[in-house]
């Protein structure tokens, strides 16, 4: 059974229709990239996935672990070991970073039924994987993002992917934004992630992330639907040709 | 036209309440003079409604509809039903000083641990004492006027009169602490606090309902006086029961160089207004005025503020957040008056409103008026609901959208919070709105 299997989705925002029967089949232990143009319908598979609402599901169905996502509330797939990175994380002012992270590993403990971390030993996990991502302590006391640089809020990401241990980690447009170093760092962080029983879907515009963050397979979208699958190798063909061939193909 | 000069069956019934009353307010002589005239005063105006420009949101002709009778002075029963709701309060380390039903309660009050320097006589006493040639002046509402407050002076049964001496730093608060257990009936108090020059104290005011105890109005007036380069940090923590109407009158007299901190928050009350009056009486004073109000059902709370700027060189900041859900109303009314006098005026006031549902109801009214040429004032309102982009990235992390909504409110309420410089008095008003959050479920 596939960890994470997209079937035939059909998904419409303000009933105009972002994508039409796609599918996606991910196993546990496999990196795969998900590339294609603005607009291919790449970040609406991110949300939809996620449960971000504004969403309508018109056809098709995402299994997860053999559950019907759709039917979970978002903070229920995150219980379940979801993981959306977010292309721009939110700032929320007056809520501090260890405040929120605290929190949210805790709602998602209780909802797996189990019991809250202790402070000491939550702290002591923050720190190490904090000081593995460059995260300075200060940032850490401030409010989630607020002030933060681009490469601070995608690294303060990654550190909550390594906190909350999740099994399907979605990265959406990651690179956006990053400066070579930065990018450098943040996939360094995800790459350290990278275990037998986890998943992830990296989703980018360019292929310049794939040289940091090595998929098994490479999925190209064009106007809703995967257009063509393959290994790294597929990466570097789109590199050198860009995607208006697909544009056709459409 | 032939006005009607017949009185209202209202009128007549308030009329009667004070002829009754009467007999149980203190004071004589002058003071019964007072309180007669007093009441004369409110009888011409009535009970004050939308017509009035600075009652406009909260009518209370038909919020309140009718002056309840006086509430009847607490028996044992009365006091060990207080002491019950006082179980509430447990935690809090300070100089607690008690009124029941709108009468001071010694037995529930804690004399014993006033620090030096700090002296407490009751309103009844003071009313009452042959030898204080003054005693009427505790009457007569400062200058500050107004059917709600004469009708204070007229019934005022009790309050405690706090006089800090100069160059005292206080250790613990002192908590002024009103306590309901009579139900359908009104409670009348008036306390006073004058803090010596150079002095440092923090005031902590809470209202708090017995079990059972419904449907009762409340009428206090506070008059805080700060001498030079005094501070003070004041909480007020109003969470009566949820049908009560508590009008509340502050009159905050700040000496040069003083440095207050006020916070009012309204928790609790079916009906509210806290009406504070400020006023700037030397050079190179500071206030932060900040005002929360967590609204559900149907709850009105009411929050005027009048900052004087009367002289020069003195700086103001007032932040105050609501947080209306249901079919709930906040109101928040903030005048900032600047004297032709009162060049250097740093004057600023930001209110914001966060509704929660489609139902509730916020107006923010926002009123400077400067005289002077060579100032810094300003003032901001937003009213909106929770960020969805905040809440969906909340709940992607595990938050339930309750948890998500609880750290977005506490985020939200928590600018008007922080600035309050005692742990002690930061952490209660923090647990106060963690309170209301967990009742909300």
């Amino acid at each position: 059974m596939a960890l994470l299997e997209v079937k035939n989705l059909n998904v419409c925002v303000d009933d105009r229709e972002i994508l039409h029967g796609l599918s996606l089949s991910v196993n546990e232990g496999e990196v795969h990239a998900i590339m294609g143009p603005n607009g291919s319908g790449k970040s609406t598979l991110s949300h939809v996935i996620a449960g971000k609402p504004g969403y309508e599901v018109t056809g098709g169905e995402i299994l997860y672990k053999g559950e019907n996502l759709l039917e979970m509330s978002p903070d229920e797939r995150a219980a379940k070991g979801v993981f959306l990175a977010f292309q721009y994380p939110v700032e929320i002012p007056g809520v501090a970073t260890m405040n929120f992270l605290r929190t949210a590993l805790n709602a998602q403990r209780k909802a797996r039924g189990q019991g809250e971390f202790s402070t000491p030993a939550f702290l002591k996990k923050v720190r190490e994987v904090a000081a593995k991502l460059n995260i300075p302590q200060d940032m850490l006391k401030r409010g989630v993002n607020v002030g933060f640089s681009g490469g601070e809020k995608k690294r303060n990401e990654i550190l909550q992917m390594a906190l909350f241990e999740p099994a399907l980690c979605i990265l959406d447009e990651m690179d956006s934004g990053l400066d070579i170093d930065a990018l450098r760092i943040a996939a360094d962080g995800v790459n350290a992630l990278r275990s037998p029983d986890r998943a992830m879907v990296v989703i980018t515009h360019y292929q310049r992330l794939l040289n940091y963050i090595i998929p098994d397979f490479v999925h190209v979208m064009s106007r809703g639907r995967v257009v063509k699958s393959g290994d790294k190798q597929l990466a570097l063909e789109l590199e050198a040709s860009g995607y208006t061939q697909f544009d056709d193909a459409a | 036209m032939n006005l009607a000069l017949a009185k209202t069956d209202t009128a007549r019934a308030t009329s009667d309440i004070f002829a009754t009353a009467r007999d149980r307010l203190p004071g004589k002589e002058e003071v019964a003079e007072v309180r007669q005239r007093a009441f004369e005063a409110y009888e011409r105006a009535g009970l004050p409604h939308r017509r009035i420009e600075e009652w406009k949101y909260t009518d209370l002709r038909a919020l309140m509809r009718e002056v309840l009778p006086l509430a009847a002075a607490p028996d044992a029963g009365a006091l060990k039903r207080a002491e019950v709701a006082l179980a509430s309060l447990a935690a809090v380390d300070a100089q607690r000083l008690v009124l029941v039903d709108g009468v001071f309660a010694p037995t529930l009050s804690h004399p014993s641990t006033l620090e030096a320097g700090v002296k407490v006589r009751t309103l009844r006493e003071a009313l009452e004492d042959q030898n204080d040639e003054e005693k009427a002046e505790l009457l007569d509402g400062g200058g500050i006027l107004g059917p709600m407050i004469s009708l204070n002076a007229a019934m005022a049964t009790d309050g405690v009169l706090v006089t800090i001496a100069e160059g005292v730093t206080l250790k613990k608060p002192v908590h002024i602490v009103h306590v309901a257990t009579r139900s359908s009936a009104a409670r009348y108090t008036r306390s006073f606090l004058t803090v010596g020059k150079g002095a440092r104290a923090t005031l902590l005011e809470s209202f708090v309902a017995a079990e059972g105890a419904r449907s009762y109005q409340t009428n206090d007036a506070v008059a805080v006086r700060l001498g030079e380069a005094t501070e003070l940090q004041h909480v007020r923590l109003m969470v009566d029961a949820p049908d009560a109407v508590n009008i509340t009158t502050a009159i905050f007299t700040i000496g040069a160089k003083a440095r207050l901190n006020t916070l009012n928050m309204t928790t609790g009350g079916g009906v509210s207004r806290y009406q504070g009056y400020l006023t700037f009486a030397g050079e190179g004073a500071e206030v932060t005025a900040n005002g929360v109000s967590l609204l559900v059902g149907r709850q009105h709370a009411d929050n005027t503020l009048f900052l004087d700027h009367a002289v020069p060189n003195c700086m103001s900041r007032e932040i105050f957040r609501s947080v209306v859900d249901d079919r709930a109303h906040s109101v928040f009314q903030g005048r900032i008056m600047v004297r032709p006098d009162a060049q250097k005026t740093d004057a600023k006031m930001m209110t914001r409103a966060l509704l929660l549902s489609d139902e509730a109801e916020a107006d923010n009214k926002p009123e400077l008026e400067i005289f002077a040429d060579d100032v810094t004032c300003g003032h901001g309102a937003t009213t909106g609901a929770l960020d969805e982009s905040l809440l969906f990235y909340l709940r992607a992390r595990g938050l339930s959208e309750k948890e998500a909504q609880a750290l977005l409110i506490q985020a939200f309420v928590g600018e008007a919070i922080e600035q309050i410089s005692s742990d002690a008095l930061r952490e209660l008003a923090i647990s106060a709105a963690q309170h209301w959050l967990a009742a909300r479920g």
